[in-house]
């Protein structure tokens, strides 16, 4: 199986990534070849087996719904690439 | 001094022959003579070193009580955050970043009075077999310059392995410890999934990800492992179970021990000089009185592709933090905030790590999740059963930890199959969340050391490094130094 140009584009979009044209043209055959290893899953009868998405047998782990100290926001802000006060700085969301 | 053990270290400062400040003076010299060629460390202040030292022999001085590793210096994988200190995970996209927390682990080693000594070069966000993947350095293996020190531990493994430090952690996800533990011939141990608390480590594939020592031997690992295990209510993955005390058993054999052995294992693409060691390995065990079982892992030769539909899945969503937003790389140029997140991760993400979103992003989209990642995650369920089956038959199941000894630099970078094909004895633990050790057991004719990997029921780790100990006190591979 192949990956086109096209589906490599589609989901570099889906993964907000910049691609050049020739990361494109490498992905593609790149990805492609991973793809074609990794469909020798198909081959397994998995009929009735159920995921495990995690090894760890502990489940849905509360703590006691207490305030506890969080970072001040200095600190919360110190690694901002831009910020304005107390806030993070961004693009206009809308109206671009 | 440097070629001493981490419990030797502890032992002669007890006596009152060695300082924190001697240890770390003498640390911080071979660091500084043997980088240049080694390239292991990112980020080393020398400053906070010593100051760390000499805090710990004053109180040591006015006979305050001290924690389990005082005064021991302990390197540490640039993807464990250390408060003010910067934790780059090998990657562009961090290169500014400074934590404004540390990591359990790092608040672990302080309670322990140890010796924070910097930060190690790693394959970007821990995606990769070589340390190649570095954004930074190329890392190169102590036992020969031109070798990889394996990865994505790669600077953790090559520290200990140089002399450069005595201890250090690292991150396991398909076997980024235990290889490059394998690769620079020394003891390198993968917890349990929910031993270590994650909080605080940079996350790569976050159902797989498990923070464990580099050591010298394996009751160097004990002691490191005791210090850093334990439960912390910030990792909900992390459990709820009293630590062992694993160096206080580590000197009891285990009798009687039945080792499994998985023709799986032992197949195509096994170099047979590795081959001959561990079977060497096994006939030690068997001189001590252990039983040997073939048993069967049937659905370990799916392990790397289901590996590769799993963590990149995790990998996609973890890594989708990194938009230029909050932290990180912002790109300089834009049109409008889509734009701004694409151009910044695509600046500041490197070739496996876009490789990574991207095959994750793959199988997640709408269309393929079923064939792929839900495959994925049912073909896991049965690779975990194929061990819960051989775990009911023997007590550990024994290996090599890599198909081959170290490759050269460059070997692999253009085919990442390949690469990705070097972590096939490793990865399958990482999927069934069972514990792993790399012990070396060997050096091949070109002088490259080989591991023997050694894995574990889940929690079994004390009975896991008691067997491993039994092999070590047989034979003196582990007391081979690098000559760097």
């Amino acid at each position: 199986m192949s990956l086109s140009a096209d589906e490599v584009r589609r989901v570099a979009d889906l993964a907000r990534l910049e691609l050049s044209d020739a990361e494109i043209a490498l992905m593609a055959t790149q990805l492609s070849a991973i793809v074609d290893y990794i469909n020798q899953l198909q081959s397994i009868n998995t009929d009735g087996v159920e995921p495990l998405a995690h090894a760890s047998d502990v489940h849905d782990i509360f703590r006691e719904d207490v305030p506890v100290v969080s970072l001040p926001p200095a600190e919360a802000l110190a690694n901002a690439p831009a910020r304005k006060g107390d806030f993070y700085r961004v693009p206009p969301v809308f109206g671009e | 001094m440097l070629n001493l053990t981490a419990t030797e270290l502890l032992q002669k400062q007890a006596a009152g022959d060695l300082t924190a400040e001697t240890i770390a003076l003498a640390y911080l010299q071979r660091l500084r003579e043997t980088e240049p060629r080694v390239q292991a460390f990112l980020t080393v202040d020398d400053a906070d070193v010593l100051a760390q030292a000499k805090a710990i022999d004053a109180r040591r001085r006015r006979g305050e009580p001290l924690g389990r590793l005082a005064g021991v210096p302990v390197a540490l994988k640039d993807v464990l955050c250390v408060k003010g200190q910067r934790t780059t995970c090998g990657s562009k996209i961090l290169r500014n970043f400074v934590p404004p927390y540390d990591a359990h682990v790092v608040t672990q080693l302080r309670a322990a009075d140890a010796v924070l000594i910097g930060k190690t070069n790693c394959d970007e966000f821990a995606m990769g077999s070589s340390t190649e993947n570095s954004a930074y350095q190329i890392t190169h293996n102590p036992w020969g310059h031109e070798r990889t020190p394996g990865g994505s531990s790669g600077g953790s493994a090559a520290a200990v392995a140089a002399g450069q430090a005595p201890l250090s952690l690292g991150t396991d996800t398909g076997g980024s410890i235990r290889q490059p533990a394998s690769f620079c011939g020394i003891v390198g141990l993968k917890p349990t999934y929910g031993r270590v608390s994650r909080f605080g480590l940079v996350a790569y594939g976050s159902s797989l990800d498990q923070i464990g020592p580099f050591a010298h031997d394996t009751r160097d690992a004990a002691l490191l492992l005791e210090v850093i295990a334990g439960h912390d209510p910030r990792d909900s993955t992390c459990v709820n179970q009293t630590v062992p005390e694993y160096t206080r058993m580590l000197d009891q054999k285990l009798a009687p021990l039945t080792i499994g052995v998985a023709n799986e294992y032992f197949g195509e693409g096994l170099d047979p000089e590795i081959e001959q060691f561990v079977r060497d390995a096994l006939k030690v065990y068997e001189r001590l009185g252990a039983t040997i079982k073939p048993i069967a892992l049937p659905h370990s030769p799916y392990s790397i592709a289901t590996y590769y539909l799993v963590a990149t899945a995790e990998a996609s969503g973890n890594l989708a933090r990194y938009d230029g937003v909050h932290f990180g790389h912002r790109a300089e140029t834009f049109t409008g905030l889509i734009d701004m997140m694409k151009k910044s991760r695509g600046e500041g993400f490197g070739t496996e790590v876009k490789r990574r979103i991207m095959l994750g992003t793959y199988a997640l989209s709408s269309g393929y999740i079923d064939a792929y990642y839900l495959k994925a995650l049912k073909v896991r369920r049965l690779i975990r059963q194929d061990f819960d089956r051989a775990f009911a038959d023997c007590d550990v199941i024994v290996g090599p930890t890599s198909p081959t000894a170290a490759f050269k630099i460059g070997e692999k970078v253009s085919d990442p199959l390949a690469m990705y094909l070097s972590d096939i004895y490793t990865i399958s633990a990482n999927l069934a969340g069972i514990p792993g050790i790399s012990v070396p057991c060997g050096f091949t004719k070109a002088g490259l050391p080989i591991g023997l990997q050694i894995l574990a029921a889940p929690f079994a780790e004390e009975k896991m490094l008691r067997v491993a100990h039994m092999y070590e006190r047989e034979t003196a591979w582990h007391t081979r130094r690098a000559g760097v």
